[in-house]
C-alpha cells in the first residue's frame, strides 16, 4: 500500500513512524517548509540563541532514510481525489491509495490595513522566524499584537536581543479570555516587570507604511497613539491551513471534519493535528486544538487506522502547558475563567495553585499552576477518579513534580484552606517516589 | 536555514554581544590580573613580588565575578540561554580556539616540560610561574612551589569563582545551587587546603575523595608504603580508600545514583560544572558518539582493572615480607573479586538483562584471562602478573588516560568539545559508577507524562551528549549510565517535563513504562 502524508509536522511525522511500526507500506511525506521534520515549538529558542536549527530537530538526518520515509520537499497545488493523485508544484504528481492530511495552521489575519507590508509577519512557520531575523539588525522597537501564547513567545524573543517592544492585548489583562483573573494579572505584573510595553484593551488599527513598502508605525484603534516601530508581529491566534481545498469535494468546515477515526467524507482520506476538525469532540475536548500532544495522538492513532486497526481517537483528561518568560504554566482537566476553586498564591507574586471542583459534590475538575510543576499522571488520576477536594489537598505532596529541594507550598497551601473554612486537614502523604508509585498502583 | 558561526570579533555580527560597560571594566581587571601572572611566567622581574601574586589572583576573581553579577544577577531568575549560539567563545568560533589552545599548551608545559614553567632544576630555586607561587606555599606547608601546586591553585580558584557564577546563572534551581556548593566545599577543603595542611604537618596527605579507579595511583607501591608507613592516620586512609570502592559508593550509588560523585564530590566534574557550563552544549549528541563513549569508556576502565592487578601484585612480589598479606592470600583475593563480579553479572538475572551480551563476553574473557595469567605467574614466580612488565602497562595508562586524556582532551577541548569529555568518553570511576547506576540504583529522571514538545532544551544542554528529548517524547523514564545527574536537563526544560529522583518500588523497571502510547 502506499500512503502520502501531507505536512511534515508532528501529526504528519507520528503517523509515519507508527505505519512504518505496523507494516511495510511504502510511505512518501509531502511538505514545502523545511528538509526534515522539527518541532514548532521550539523556533523561538533559535531566534534566541538557545539551540541551534539542527538542534530542534528531534530526528538525525539518516532517520528517515533507516525506517524508509520518503521525504518530497514540495508543495501540494491539489488533491484529485477521483484519481488518487497530488499535484504538486514543482515535481512530478503522487498517487497514493491512502491519503494523510496533516497540513497544520495559519496565523490569523483580520484584514488589518498593512498587514501585508515588509517587515510585519506571523510567527508560525520557518520562513516567520527567517523573517523575524532579516528585520532584527538595528532595530529598534517591535511591536507584537496579540495577547495568547505565541504572543508572549515573540516578545520574548525581542527581548531577549534587547529590542524593546510593546505589546498590543485586545483584553483587559494578558490572556484572560483563558486564565482565571489572578492568573492572568499574574503574567501581566511578569511581562511589565520585564520591561515589555504592555498595552491593555488595545486593538492594532493599522499598520503605517514608511512610503517604500515597509511598516514604520502602528495605530492603537482604542486611543489613537501611534507607536514607532521596525516589526510587526501578527499573533492573534491560528487557524487550519486548509485554503487550497475550500472548493474540492472535501468537507471542510474550519478545519477539514473528521469523525472519531479520524477519517474525512472521502474514502481512503484521513486528517490530523492543527487542521482537523473532530465531529463530534469527545466530553471536556474541543473539535479543534491545536497543540502539540493532540497531533501526537491523532498520528499515532490514524496510522492504526490507515493499517486497518480500528481505533477510536480519545485524548483523554486536558492538560496543557506554557511558559510566559519566567513562569511556568500547567493545567489539568477543566479551569475556566470563572469557576469555583481555591487559589493559592506565593508571597513572590509568580507561583500559584489553582485546584478548581464542584460546589455540590466536593469533586475536583481541573488544576492550574504557575510556577510550579506537578506530576501529570496523579492529576490525571484524580480526575479521572473524581477524587474529592479535601483528598487530594491532604495528599497534594504526591502531585509535586519541582526539582529536589524546591521550597514547600504544601503546608501554606492547606493552612490557608484550613484557616478561609475552618476545617483542620493534615497533609498525609510524604514527598516522596515512592508513595506516589504506590498511589498510581492502587 | 544554515547557521552560520557568528563570530564577536568580526565588524558585521549580526547578533553582538551585550555587554555594558560595567562588564567591559571587569573584563579588564580580570586581564590585568592575567597578565601579571603571564608577566611572572616569562621571567619578568616585578616589584613587590608577593603582592604582586595576591593582586594578580584577586584582580582576576574580582573581575570575573563582577562580570558574572552584571550577566546574571541584574536580570530576573530563570533559564539564562540567550545568545549562546551566537557567542564565538560558546560557539567553537576564534575565541574559543584561542582558549583550547592555550588551556591545551598549558597542560602540556604542565605535564611534561615543567621546567618551562620555572620549577627548579638541579637545587637552584624556582623561577617564573611556579616562583610566583611560592609565597602561597611557603604559607600553605612551609615549601616551595611545586607545578603541581600552580596547578592546585589555579583549579581551586578556577572552580570558586566559576562556581560562584554557575549559582548566581541557575539562582532559580535550589538542586544546583545545593550541589555546586559541594564541589566547592570538597575541591577547597578535600582536595586542596587538607592535603596541603598535611603536608606542613608531616603526614601522609591524599585527596580522600579522589577514589580509585579515578585515583589509579591508589594501589602503587610509594603511595600504598605511605599509608603504611604514615602511622594510624596512614591506615585510616588506605582503609578509607578502600571502604569506598567496595561499601560507601555502592551504597551511594545504589540510593542517589552516580550523580552523588560526578555532579556532588568530583573535582573532574566540579571543574567540568563550573568552569566548564559555558561548553556544556558542545557534547555530540549523535547516536554515534553514544556507541564510541561505550566502548571507550568501558575499554579503559578494563584496562584500569588490568592495571591494578598487576600494580597490586607485583607490590607484594616485590615486598615478600613485613605485612599481614603475603602474595598467595592477595592473589587470593583478587581471585574472589574478579570471580565475583563475573560470577555477578551472569546469575544475577536483572543485571545479566540488562547488560549488553558483547560486552558481557568482552568483560568475562578479558577478566578470565587476566586472572589466569595471574595465577599462573604466582606459580612459576614470575614478577609480572600478566607477563607484560606492569611499569611499562602502570605508565603507558598514567601517560595515555591520567595525562593526555583527563587533561588534555578533558579539560583542554572544553572550548571545542564540550565540558565533560573526559567524564564520559574516558572516566573509569564513571564507568563503573555508570553500571553500578544501570543495573541497581534507584535513581532515574522521571518524565512527565504528556507534556514535552521535543523542544530540544534537554539534549542540547546535555553535558554528556545524552539525547533527553528522545526519551522525553516518549514519556519513557531516564536511566543511562552516562548520566551524572547533574539536573540540567530539568533545569532548562521549559514544560517541566525532567524530575531527577530515587525510588526502590520499580528498582528494575524504571524504564518499563512508555507513557505517551496511545493504543497499548
Ligand atoms: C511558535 C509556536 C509555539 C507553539 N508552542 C506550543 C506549545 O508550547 N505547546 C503546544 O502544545 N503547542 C504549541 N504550538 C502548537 C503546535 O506547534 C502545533 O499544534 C503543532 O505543531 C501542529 O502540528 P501539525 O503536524 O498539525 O502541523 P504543522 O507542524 O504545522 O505541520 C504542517 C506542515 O504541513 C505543511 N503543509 C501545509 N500545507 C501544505 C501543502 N499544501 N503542501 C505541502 N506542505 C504543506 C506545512 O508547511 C507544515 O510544514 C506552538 C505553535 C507555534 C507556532
Ligand atoms: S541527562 Fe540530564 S542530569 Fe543526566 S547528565 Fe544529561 S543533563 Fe545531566
Ligand atoms: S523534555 Fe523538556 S526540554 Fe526536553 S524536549 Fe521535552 S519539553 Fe523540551
Amino acid at each position: 500500500m502506499k500512503v502520502a502524508i501531507i505536512g511534515n509536522g508532528v501529526s504528519g511525522i507520528t503517523a509515519a513512524r507508527w505505519i512504518r511500526k505496523l507494516g511495510n507500506h511504502q510511505i512518501s511525506v509531502i511538505s514545502s517548509e523545511s528538509d526534515y521534520f522539527f518541532s514548532r515549538t521550539a523556533l523561538m529558542y533559535v531566534y534566541m540563541g538557545h539551540m541551534k536549527f539542527d538542534d530542534i530537530q528531534p530526528y538525525e538526518p539518516d532517520f528517515w532514510l533507516k525506517n524508509r520515509i520518503d521525504l518530497v520537499k514540495d508543495r501540494v497545488k491539489q488533491v484529485v481525489f477521483d484519481e488518487k493523485k497530488l499535484i504538486l508544484e514543482s515535481s512530478e504528481p503522487i498517487v497514493y491509495d491512502k491519503l494523510i492530511f496533516a497540513l497544520g495552521s495559519k496565523s490569523n489575519m483580520f484584514g488589518w490595513p498593512g498587514q501585508d507590508l515588509n517587515g510585519v509577519g506571523g510567527l508560525y512557520a520557518l520562513q516567520d522566524l527567517q523573517n523575524m531575523e532579516a528585520f532584527s539588525s538595528g532595530l529598534e522597537r517591535a511591536v507584537v499584537v496579540g495577547g495568547g501564547l505565541i504572543g508572549i513567545e515573540m516578545a520574548e524573543m525581542f527581548h531577549s536581543r534587547k529590542i524593546p517592544v510593546t505589546m498590543l492585548v485586545r483584553e483587559s489583562d494578558y490572556w484572560n479570555n483563558v486564565l482565571p483573573p489572578e492568573e492572568s494579572a499574574m503574567i501581566s505584573r511578569h511581562i511589565v516587570k520585564h520591561g515589555i510595553d504592555l498595552r491593555l484593551n488595545s486593538n492594532l488599527g493599522e499598520i503605517i507604511d514608511d512610503g517604500d513598502g515597509k511598516a514604520c508605525a502602528v495605530v492603537v484603534k482604542e486611543t489613537g497613539d501611534k507607536v514607532n516601530c521596525g516589526y510587526v508581529g501578527l499573533t492573534a491566534g491560528v487557524s487550519p491551513n486548509v485554503d487550497f481545498l475550500k472548493n474540492s469535494s472535501l468537507e471542510v468546515e474550519r478545519g477539514i471534519m473528521v469523525d472519531d477515526y479520524l477519517r474525512t467524507n472521502i474514502g481512503d482520506v484521513y486528517a490530523i493535528g492543527d487542521c482537523a476538525q473532530i465531529r463530534e469532540a469527545k466530553p471536556g475536548r474541543k473539535n479543534i486544538e491545536a497543540v502539540w500532544y493532540t497531533g501526537r495522538m491523532m498520528g499515532e492513532v490514524v496510522a492504526h487506522n490507515v493499517c486497518g486497526n480500528k481505533i477510536d481517537y480519545d485524548p483523554g483528561i486536558w492538560f496543557n502547558s506554557a511558559k510566559f518568560i519566567d513562569i511556568e504554566y500547567q493545567v489539568y482537566g477543566d479551569v475556566p475563567q470563572e469557576s469555583n476553586s481555591i487559589y493559592w498564591e506565593h508571597s513572590c507574586g509568580e507561583k500559584s495553585i489553582r485546584i478548581v471542583y464542584d460546589q455540590n459534590t466536593q469533586i475536583v475538575t481541573g488544576l492550574n499552576l504557575m510556577g510550579i510543576r506537578f506530576r501529570h499522571e496523579v492529576c490525571e488520576k484524580w480526575l479521572a477518579s473524581k477524587a474529592k477536594l479535601e483528598d487530594v489537598l491532604e495528599n497534594i505532596c504526591l502531585a509535586d513534580f519541582n526539582p529536589e529541594f524546591y521550597e514547600t507550598y504544601e503546608k501554606s497551601l492547606i493552612s490557608q484552606y484550613n484557616e478561609s473554612f475552618g476545617k483542620e486537614l493534615v497533609l498525609k502523604s510524604k514527598r516522596s517516589l515512592n508513595s506516589v508509585l504506590s498511589f498510581l498502583k492502587q | 536555514m544554515s547557521d552560520p558561526v557568528y563570530n564577536s570579533m568580526s565588524v558585521a555580527n549580526p547578533h553582538p554581544l551585550h555587554l555594558d560597560l560595567q562588564q567591559k571594566l571587569a573584563s579588564a581587571l580580570a586581564a590585568i590580573g592575567l597578565l601579571i601572572i603571564l608577566m611572572a611566567a616569562i621571567n619578568i622581574k616585578m616589584v613587590a613580588t608577593v603582592q604582586m601574586l595576591w593582586l594578580s589572583l584577586s584582580l582576576i576573581s574580582i573581575g570575573t565575578i563582577w562580570f558574572a553579577y552584571r550577566a546574571y544577577l541584574t536580570k530576573s531568575p530563570g533559564i539564562k540561554n540567550d545568545g549562546i549560539m551566537f557567542s564565538s567563545l560558546t560557539n567553537k568560533g576564534l575565541w574559543a580556539w584561542m582558549a583550547g589552545i592555550f588551556i591545551t599548551g598549558f597542560y602540556v608545559l604542565l605535564y611534561w616540560f615543567p621546567s618551562y614553567l620555572g620549577l627548579a632544576q638541579d637545587d637552584q630555586g624556582n623561577t617564573g610561574l611556579v616562583a610566583f607561587f611560592d609565597p602561597l606555599s611557603m604559607l600553605l606547608k612551609s615549601k616551595p612551589a611545586s607545578q603541581w601546586f600552580v596547578y592546585g591553585v589555579l583549579y581551586t580558584l578556577a572552580i570558586l569563582i566559576f562556581g560562584l557564577r554557575f549559582i548566581w546563572k541557575y539562582r532559580y534551581n535550589k538542586y544546583q545551587i545545593l550541589r555546586t556548593l559541594s564541589v566547592m566545599f570538597f575541591q577547597l577543603g578535600f582536595a586542596f587546603l587538607i592535603p596541603e595542611f598535611l603536608q606542613k604537618l608531616n603526614y601522609p596527605y591524599n585527596d580522600m575523595k579522589n577514589m580509585w579507579p579515578l585515583n589509579y595511583y591508589f594501589f602503587d607501591e610509594w603511595s600504598i608504603k605511605g599509608f603504611l608507613e604514615g602511622g594510624n592516620l596512614g591506615w585510616f586512609m588506605l582503609l578509607f580508600g578502600i571502604l569506598m570502592i567496595f561499601i560507601i559508593s555502592p551504597v551511594l550509588t545504589y540510593l542517589y545514583g552516580k550523580r552523588w560523585y560526578c555532579s556532588w564530590v568530583c573535582g573532574c566534574g566540579g571543574l567540568a560544572e563550573t568552569a566548564g557550563d559555558a561548553f556544556r552544549h558542545l557534547s555530540d549528541k549523535s547516536i554515534k558518539a553514544w556507541q564510541i563513549e561505550r566502548w571507550l569508556v568501558h575499554l579503559v576502565l578494563l584496562f584500569a582493572f588490568l592495571m591494578t592487578m598487576g600494580v597490586i601484585y607485583s607490590f607484594f612480589h616485590n615486598n615478600p615480607q613485613g605485612y599481614w598479606f603475603d602474595k598467595g592470600s592477595i592473589v587470593m583475593l583478587i581471585s574472589i573479586i574478579v570471580i565475583g563480579l563475573i560470577g555477578t553479572n551472569w546469575l544475577v538475572k536483572p543485571f545479566k538483562n540488562k547488560i549488553d551480551q558483547k560486552a558481557l563476553y568482552i568483560f568475562t574473557g578479558v577478566m578470565t584471562l587476566g586472572l589466569l595469567l595471574m595465577i599462573v605467574s604466582y606459580f612459576t614466580g614470575n614478577k609480572n602478573a600478566l607477563f607484560i612488565d606492569f611499569y611499562t602497562l602502570r605508565s603507558s595508562y598514567g601517560f595515555i588516560i591520567g595525562a593526555i586524556f583527563s587533561g588534555i582532551v578533558g579539560v583542554g577541548f572544553y572550548p571545542l568539545m564540550g565540558n565533560r569529555v573526559w567524564c564520559r568518553f574516558g572516566c573509569p570511576m564513571a564507568a563503573i559508577l555508570g553500571i553500578q547506576q544501570k543495573l541497581f540504583s534507584r535513581f532515574r529522571i522521571t518524565t512527565n507524562g504528556g507534556q514535552c514538545i521535543s523542544c530540544g532544551n534537554c539534549s542540547t544542554y546535555c553535558e554528556m551528549g545524552i539525547d533527553v528529548r528522545s526519551y522525553a517524547q516518549k514519556g519513557q523514564n531516564i536511566v543511562r549510565s552516562s548520566c551524572v545527574g547533574c539536573g540540567i536537563c530539568a533545569a532548562v526544560c521549559p514544560r517541566g517535563v525532567l524530575r531527577l529522583e530515587n525510588g526502590s518500588e520499580d528498582l528494575f523497571s524504571k524504564t518499563d513504562e512508555i507513557r505517551n502510547i496511545q493504543v497499548k
